[in-house]
């Protein structure tokens, strides 16, 4: 071969080398990023640290109390040294990632002229209508107060006093350790009126793990912005009973004051119907002994599924709805009555399913059979019914019965049937349970949004991410300095912006985008255009290498 | 639901001072009507309505209460303040032509219109929701009514019921034409009757009639009217109707006569003891030309005539609370015999079943002297499975000829004919009398175009798209980077190593 061919062979190889680079440069440097963009989904970032570091927060509830000393309470040396603040601090043992710790922060304070006067009177009601005079108490705190040893205003052998209001009365003792002895008099009324493991329990049933806590018995309704509560009177038999039933009277006089009390928790609506022709998906055993018929606890659960298809959900609002029936059994099952475990006959012949109602079963007198002929006109006792009804309601809010200390006194509630520390109660439950769902949920929409990367994240999506992430620490601020009203809204939001992000539809565009589908959109292209550059590539690589030994060798 | 307890209650609540509610007379009240036509064509149309009146001024009452009207329609009324609505889901299309007038049409599809309270701010915004809130209820497609099938109408459509102003900024309306009607559509609509479909004339509602029939149309219509004759208050009514027509000659076998069990496979048993008014009406009208008479069993207590429609009508009418009415045989069957002088002609018809066996329609026919009969059949085209396509779909699809076969009377009598004498091609077809013969005569087959989609037009475009860049990409790759130079032609290949190979066998020395 010529050399001068030879040289003009090797510059056309260069060339042709370079070449080949400078394709496979610009198919890197600007095809690959090009595509990169073009088909890049759009995700806005989130505040993935500060959604896991919502795992590990502390809650921390305060209840503000105030311990308000009377004269002669206390030996006098003591009382020189009031007025300070006691802070009584302890965990709540749940298997929860949260640790929730429950703060008594008592204030100790001297009584104010006024109140020693009320606390003289002849009797509680009396001293417990001048108290409460001035200007209310905040949501959450407690007011205690002491009073001397030998005081006449409680029986003598009871040791403490629990109001409807947020006050109680605790007896003083003349001991050396008197603020001992009377701070741990304090703290038992207090969590009796407050915090108690049990009502959080409750409250996060949802959230702990299958255990004692999370039986069915303890799971009250979820927490939401307003609850739509529909009384249904279900009359399966309209031609052998003519039922007549006075809800609007009973919902006036009965249902409004306890909801009203109750209003802070949420909206309620109340609403009735009556459903003709509906029947209950069991069919009753007769017992011929007392020729009545029975429907057994195990049967129970299978009553409701058939009745609710008749009942109509509630077209026009989205918040949960708690449904109380009222059956009257038809002429061919009556009397009906509802059975327990044991087999004996309930006192109520009502049930309730936990977050879904209550039904009573409302017998006709059977003499009424014997004066007319069919159909017999029937006049529901509402004060019997919602006397039911009312107490269901009280359960499935999971506003328990009090657990009252030993020798204490308990006033009974307010006419409304709820005192106003047991709705505080509610909403210390109410605030715990939606930061730890608020929590839930964003936890799994970024654990969603993590795996599965074809997901859309708008700008609204991330912003109520922020938002809920916010309004989540700000309840758990506000809880730990005892605000409960401002922790509850704050806890509200959280929730609400929470399922905001994660129900957002926009997440869902390009869920579905498999992964074959792309290869074969992308391989009739690229396979064609990757191949020569990767080939060549691999030639100029393999020649470098030969030309990097071969001076080697020569050495 | 998860579980149920029992419930020991405490009566711990301080109830207050009772008040025994006095009876007062009832605001509401149910009328049912059944009205059955045998139309003109042999069809038979039965008209449902229910229509409940309830004296309660819903937009004001905070808290309701519910009797006899549905409570789900209670609250729409009251939550997005509507003064009037009206939706109506149709199967199928209401021939004129052929059964006459109808009491009540409605386009084929759902058709909704809704006049608003003029205190509603945004029209559009609750239109929307009201129309999500009845998709959910009627378990429908209504949500997908939007802008884009949205209209206010200005001159049509006025209000129904009582109205004080129509400014026609509050009227929305829409019409989905390709929604289709079927049980789920029904079933919730049962649910509004208070009766259910448990008694009364609802007993006869069951799904799979009613949707065998050549029109189906179920509708809802709440208005406003007077409560009395000074029209000083306002009630609220809800009307509930269904049409259905019944196509005589699949149920019957080309007779007219229908029954009730015939129609509905349910009899009248009892009447709804809530309904004030429980009636069936039968158009007894004679309109015939032909004297046909027609016997309706049990024969008629009481008959009501009226103009209605423009023409005079003469009704039977069955009471069900009437007791008689039932007791006699506890159930009601209402049965229509028609007597008409013999009929020569025959129709047979054998409905296809998809992949199974095509359809078969007979008919014996006596054509009049110089006239034209056309006979036609309506077909839709369907899209076929994809693997049912023949290689060449847009050619088309054939159907095969119609036949005719006719005795035709002869212009001359001829002989009658000896079959083993006579040429043969007079003794094809058997000739049982001289003054007639035997034709049959054959169609062309009809070629039909069905719909042909396309099955892969997406990915071929694709990867045209790209065989053609990855083409020019290539070359311009090869002319780029390839460098040519000539090669001498080397001194030994393959196929000289071959012949070597070869002629070293053969003992030939090597080339």
């Amino acid at each position: 071969m010529a050399a001068p061919g030879a040289a003009a062979t090797d510059l056309e190889v260069v060339r042709g080398k370079r070449a080949a680079l400078f394709f496979a440069a610009v198919a890197i440097l600007l095809g690959l990023p090009l595509w990169w963009k073009t088909t890049e989904t759009y995700r806005a970032p989130l505040p993935y640290s500060q959604i896991s570091g919502l795992n590990a927060l502390q809650l921390r509830l305060t209840v503000p109390i105030t311990v308000v000393f009377t004269r002669d309470s206390v030996p006098l040396d003591d009382q020189e040294k009031l007025p300070f603040t006691v802070v009584h601090e302890r965990d709540i043992p749940l298997k929860y990632k949260m640790k929730i710790k429950c703060r008594f922060q008592k204030a100790y304070r001297r009584a104010l002229e006024r109140e020693e006067e009320a606390l003289s009177l002849g009797s509680m009601q009396e001293a417990e209508t001048v108290l409460a005079e001035p200007q209310k108490q905040a949501e959450g705190s407690l007011t205690v107060y002491v009073i001397s040893e030998n005081s006449s205003l409680l029986p003598q052998d009871m040791m403490s006093y629990i109001g409807p209001e947020r006050t109680a009365v605790v007896r003083g003792i003349t001991h050396r350790e008197a603020f001992n002895i009377v701070g741990r008099r304090v703290i038992q009324v207090a969590q009796a009126m407050s915090l108690t493991e049990a009502v959080l329990a409750a409250a996060l049933a949802d959230h702990l793990p299958e255990d004692k806590w999370s039986s069915d018995k303890r799971r009250p309704l979820k927490s939401s912005l307003g609850y739509e509560i529909t009384f249904s009177l279900l009359n399966p038999d309209p031609k052998s009973h003519d039922v007549h039933w006075d809800i609007e009277g009973a919902v006036r006089r009965y249902v409004q004051p306890f909801l009203s009390a109750l209003s802070a928790a949420g909206n309620f609506s109340v609403d009735s119907q009556i459903l003709y022709y509906a029947v209950l998906g069991v069919n009753p055993r007769f017992d011929p002994a007392s020729s009545s018929y029975y429907l057994a606890a195990h049967s129970l659960p299978h009553v409701i599924n058939p009745v609710e298809s008749r009942l109509g959900s509630s077209a026009a609002s989205l918040y949960p709805v708690l449904n109380f029936l009222l059956y009257v059994p038809e002429l061919a099952h009556s009397p009906l009555y509802i059975q327990d475990k044991d087999g004996a006959p309930v006192a109520t012949n009502a049930f309730h399913s936990p977050r879904w109602g209550g039904i009573m079963v409302y017998n006709v007198d059977p003499k009424a059979y014997n004066a007319s002929e069919l159909p017999v006109r029937v006049e529901v006792d509402m004060v019997q019914v919602m006397e039911v009804f009312l107490a269901q309601l009280r359960l499935l809010f999971g506003i328990a019965q009090p657990q009252m200390p030993l020798k204490c006194l308990f006033s009974g509630s307010k006419s409304e049937g709820l005192t106003t520390w047991e709705l505080d109660r509610l909403l210390w439950a109410r605030s715990v349970e939606n930061v730890a769902t608020a929590t839930t949920t964003l936890t799994s929409l970024a654990q969603l949004l993590g795996k599965i990367s074809n997901i859309v994240i708008k700008d609204d999506v991330a912003s109520e991410v922020y938002r809920a992430v916010a309004a989540v620490q700000k309840a758990a601020e506000e809880l730990a300095s005892g605000h409960l009203a401002s922790a509850f809204i704050a806890s509200q939001e959280a929730v609400t912006s929470s399922e905001r992000a994660f129900f957002d539809p926009s997440l869902l565009h390009l869920l579905y985008f498999p992964d074959d589908q792309k290869f074969a959109i992308y391989i009739p292209l690229f396979l064609p255009m990757a191949v020569p550059i990767l080939l060549s590539l691999v030639k100029i690589f393999l020649e470098t290498r030969k030309s990097w030994k071969k001076p080697q060798k020569t050495d | 639901m998860a579980a149920a307890l029992p419930l020991a209650v405490l009566v711990l609540l301080l109830l207050g001072p009772v008040g025994r509610g006095h009876a007062e007379p009832p605001r509401d009240t149910l009328r049912e009507e059944l009205v059955i036509t045998p139309l003109p064509s042999g069809d038979v149309a039965a008209t449902f309505q229910f229509r409940t009146r309830w004296d309660s001024d819903l937009q004001r009452e905070e808290v309701s209460h519910y009797r006899l009207f549905p409570k789900a329609l209670g609250q729409l009324i009251s939550k997005y303040s509507l003064r009037e609505l009206h939706l109506s889901f149709t199967q199928g299309f209401w021939r004129t032509r052929y059964w006459g007038p109808p009491f009540l049409q409605a386009p084929s599809g759902a058709e909704l219109w809704v006049w608003f309270q003029d205190s509603v701010t945004d029209v559009d915004k609750s239109w929307k929701e009201l129309s999500n809130v009845l998709s959910g209820i009627f378990c429908a497609s209504l949500n997908f009514i939007d802008s884009t099938n949205t209209v206010t109408p200005t001159a049509s459509f006025k209000p129904l019921g009582l109205a004080n102003g129509t400014d026609h900024s509050f009227l929305r309306y829409a019409v989905l034409p390709r929604e289709v009607v079927c049980t789920e559509n029904l079933t919730p609509w049962k649910k509004l009757l208070p009766c259910s479909s448990k008694a009364g004339l609802s007993v006869l509602l069951k799904a799979d009639r009613l949707f065998h029939t050549s029109y189906h149309s179920q509708a809802v219509h709440i208005r406003p009217v007077c409560r009395n004759a000074r029209c000083t208050s306002i009630s609220w009514e809800l009307r509930q109707t269904l049409s259905v027509v019944y196509d005589a000659f699949v149920t019957a076998q080309g007779k007219k006569d229908w029954s009730l069990f015939r129609m509905f496979s349910r009899t009248l048993t009892e009447p709804c003891p809530l309904a004030s008014e429980s009636r069936v009406y039968v158009d007894i009208t004679s309109y015939n030309q032909d004297n046909e008479t027609l016997e309706v069993n049990p024969p008629p207590t009481t008959t009501y005539q009226d103009v209605t429609l423009g023409t005079r009508k003469t009704y039977a009418i069955y009471d069900l609370l009437d007791m008689a009415v039932i007791n006699s045989s506890r159930n009601l069957n209402l049965q229509l015999k028609w007597k008409s002088p013999p009929e020569n002609g025959y129709v047979h018809y054998q409905p296809a079943q998809d992949r199974l066996q095509p359809h078969l329609l007979e008919m014996l026919i006596q054509l009049p002297a110089n006239s034209a009969t056309k006979v036609s059949i309506q077909f839709e085209r369907a899209l076929l499975k994809w693997t049912e396509y023949t290689p060449d779909p847009n050619h088309g699809f054939y159907i095969s000829p119609s036949v005719l076969s006719a005795l035709v009377p002869s212009v001359v009598a001829a002989k009658p004919v000896d079959w083993e004498e006579s040429p043969l091609f007079k003794t094809l077809f058997p000739a049982s009398d001289s003054s007639s013969h035997f034709v049959r005569l054959y169609t062309e087959p009809l070629l039909v175009n069905l719909p042909t989609p396309d099955f892969s037009m997406p990915y071929n475009v694709i990867c045209l798209t790209c065989t053609v860049v990855a083409v020019c990409y290539g070359s311009f790759y090869n002319l780029l980077t390839r460098t040519f130079h000539i090669e001498e032609p080397s001194t030994g290949g393959l196929a000289k190593r071959l012949a070597n190979l070869i002629r070293r066998a053969r003992g030939v020395p090597p080339l």
